[in-house]
């Protein structure tokens, strides 16, 4: 495949890991906090190419996984309202609530249905003009820009039966979070596609202020491992830096169009994280004046704080603390069909990833 | 198609529809029972219902695909498919030409596997208590000399090739493109086919040590009951796995795994090392082989344990799948 086949090719791999190899010497630990990078750091066994003083720990980069519980029980109220169809992106619908999940809930006789984008959702609102169509509106910087896409165009529409119910996320908090928690960090490898819309300039804070390296990679293994030979570098120089390596892509100015966007339509608020807890300002709130299409505002939606088990260490997991194996419910009680955290819901959960890409050891 | 309790409507559904196609000097008899003159032999039974959704798909449709997955069940047995039974549990509406044009797959799809139908029911229910039809095929076959130890693998060990008997994850493209949630279109049809042919062209040879047809799960699950409890383990390279750039690419954009995706006419073998070149070109004689593969054997090392090399030269296991696979946020 063009454009893929080039970023997995074994010649420059084994280069990289030769330089890595060769440069390394200090024990290092490295970050990723997107879901897609934890699941291509598992999928092509690149820990059991390292050299045993690199430490690779995976973050909280998986929208699905920090999504509250409180969320899903409100978007199960939601759903099972007469009239709605409640729409959301695949993996969400295995997470955990309270109670149950989406699928459960689906099962009992909800309408709940995946679509590939929110515009399929606004689709769906044109073609069922009697019916109140919801859109989970999950994930970070790199799909907030679409939920309000949606809503600019279905104001100018007026399409009245279209809604979202906003679980939009930034990342810096949470990068900070976990430094502040203690977590030891070295280097992080940045979220690519998140950075494809912010750029560069949210990330200076934690160089300057926390020591920190962070190299923005694109998500195949040639990327993960030359941004990990960059943060290596980095950190055996101790030059802390912004570097961006998925650079077929990201731009030090991001994509200031969809920002404008994004801060037309969302404002900030605080938000509860799974196993992060409350965040400031980490949230993306549907602003006042287009309160017609926020789901919170016509479901009238109140309470957004439910507690996790507490025998489940998704927040540690999240958080780095853990390794997946080191909880007492990992593949005993906890697995891909009976997930108890989220981490083990998405594809892109730490724990799903250990799970179906365990290292061969 | 109306709902009936098994009385006049069901007769005509019988004999205009179903012995028009399906005819044989076994099944015209109508009797309760089908009975069959049976050589000595060793038999194998198998049963198999069919919910696939959508009915119809690109290559196929739930017809042919309830006469391949039974007879594929029986050839990866080792055995020699002679008579299916077909069951169908029809919801009340169903249109009569769409179900004709599935009996009719069914007819030739068991011309290419040279079987008989040689009993069935039929039912109609309320609307709500099925899904369009549902299908249940049972088969019969005898097997071969010098197959029966197939099916349990006894025979494999440390140094047998795996094969694959082409391109894998084409029928779950076809079924997903299909199912118009995706909005992706593609030239991939599904690989829906009866196997007995080409298997028959290499049980003979004694080399075959184990064999599945690859299904629902995909290769990942077979691989890992393959190494369940023996004393070898599985070491495959996934450079190596013949995939088509469509249904990888599909898999790109969706977060799939393609080890992971369902096939209906493809087998995967454990061969004997000696043998493999001459397998392998007995199987790329074959159509349905054309794009056979080794694509890893089996190993001594870490028994109990699949595992794939991958493109960069890292190892990791290979677990079953569970769960549906689901499309991923980004």
């Amino acid at each position: 495949m063009r454009f893929i086949d080039e970023f997995r090719d074994k010649d420059i791999i084994d280069r990289l890991l030769r330089q890595i190899h060769n440069i390394s010497v200090k024990e290092i630990s490295i970050m990723e906090i997107c879901g897609g990078h934890t699941m291509a750091i598992r999928k092509y066994g690149i820990p059991s190419l390292l050299p045993p003083n690199i430490h690779l720990i995976s973050g909280p980069g998986c929208p699905v996984c920090v999504t509250s519980r409180a969320y899903i029980d409100n978007a199960i109220t939601i759903a099972n309202q007469p009239d709605v169809i409640f729409t959301t992106y695949g993996d969400l619908i295995r997470v955990p609530g309270s109670t149950s999940s989406m699928e459960e809930a689906k099962a009992s006789g909800a309408d709940i249905r995946i679509v590939y984008s929110t515009l399929d959702a606004l689709e769906m609102a044109r073609q069922n003009p009697d019916k109140k169509i919801v859109f989970a509106g999950i994930g970070f910087e790199t799909t907030t820009p679409s939920s309000a896409v949606a809503i600019l165009q279905a104001a100018k529409e007026n399409v009245d039966n279209f809604f979202i119910y906003s679980a939009h996320k930034v990342m810096p908090p949470a990068m900070k979070a976990l430094i502040n928690e203690g977590i030891p960090i070295n280097g992080y490898i940045g979220p690519g596609h998140v950075s494809t819309i912010t750029g560069t300039d949210m990330y200076k804070p934690l160089v300057e202020k926390y020591g920190v390296s962070v190299v923005i990679s694109g998500f195949e293994p040639v990327d993960i491992l030359q941004s990990i030979l960059m943060l290596v570098r980095q950190f055996e120089k101790n030059k802390p830096a912004v570097e961006i390596q998925y650079r077929r892509i990201v731009r030090p100015q991001g994509n200031p169009k969809a920002r404008e966007l994004t801060e037309q339509v969302f404002g900030p608020r605080g938000d509860w994280w799974r196993g992060l807890g409350d965040l400031p300002d980490s949230g993306m709130k549907i602003r006042g004046e287009y309160e017609l299409f926020d789901a919170e505002n016509h479901f009238n939606i109140k309470n957004r704080i439910a507690k996790d088990p507490s025998a489940c260490l998704c927040g540690e997991v999240l958080k780095g603390l853990k390794s997946p194996e080191e909880c007492t419910l990992y593949k005993k009680v906890c697995t891909p069909s009976n997930p108890v955290g989220a981490c083990m819901v998405s594809s892109e959960g730490a724990c799903q990833a250990y799970y179906r890409y365990a290292n061969d050891e | 198609m109306g709902h009936g309790s098994g009385g006049k409507l069901s007769h005509e559904l019988i004999t205009s529809l179903f012995l028009r196609y399906f005819g044989n000097d076994k099944l015209n008899e109508l009797t309760d029972s089908a009975i069959a003159d049976l050589p000595e032999c060793k038999l194998a039974f198998t049963t198999d219902s069919y919910v696939v959704d959508p009915v119809f798909f690109p290559g196929g449709n739930i017809g042919n695909l309830a006469i391949s997955g039974t007879v594929n069940d029986l050839a990866v047995s080792g055995a020699v498919p002679l008579y299916l039974s077909a069951s169908f549990i029809i919801e009340e509406g169903f249109d009569m030409e769409q179900l004709e044009e599935i009996v009719a797959s069914m007819r030739d799809e068991a011309g290419r596997a040279d079987i008989q139908i040689i009993t069935g029911d039929t039912k109609v229910v309320r609307k709500g208590q099925c899904d369009k039809i549902f299908i249940n095929t049972s088969g019969i076959g005898i097997i071969e000399k010098n197959a029966g130890h197939i099916s349990g693998g006894k025979l494999a060990g440390p140094g047998d090739k795996i094969f694959v008997s082409g391109y894998l994850g084409d029928h779950a493209m076809a079924v997903l493109s299909a199912r118009n949630e995706l909005n992706i279109s593609s030239n991939v049809t599904s690989d829906v086919a009866p196997l007995n042919q080409l298997i028959k062209s290499i049980t003979n040879t004694g080399a075959i040590h184990y064999m599945r047809d690859i299904t629902r799960g995909g290769l990942a699950t077979i691989l890992s009951e393959l190494v369940q409890k023996r004393d070898f383990g599985v070491y495959i390279l996934e450079k190596d796995i013949p995939m088509r750039e469509e249904v990888l690419g599909f898999c790109e954009l969706l977060g799939f795994d393609p080890l992971y995706l369902a096939n209906e006419g493809k087998v995967m073998m454990v061969v004997d090392n000696e043998h493999a070149e001459e397998i392998l070109y007995i199987l790329r004689q074959h159509p349905l082989g054309k794009h056979a593969a080794v694509i890893g054997e089996l190993v001594s090392e870490k028994p109990g344990r699949a595992v794939i090399e991958s493109l960069t030269g890292g190892t990791r296991i290979i677990n079953m799948l569970s769960g549906e696979q689901l499309p991923r946020i980004c």
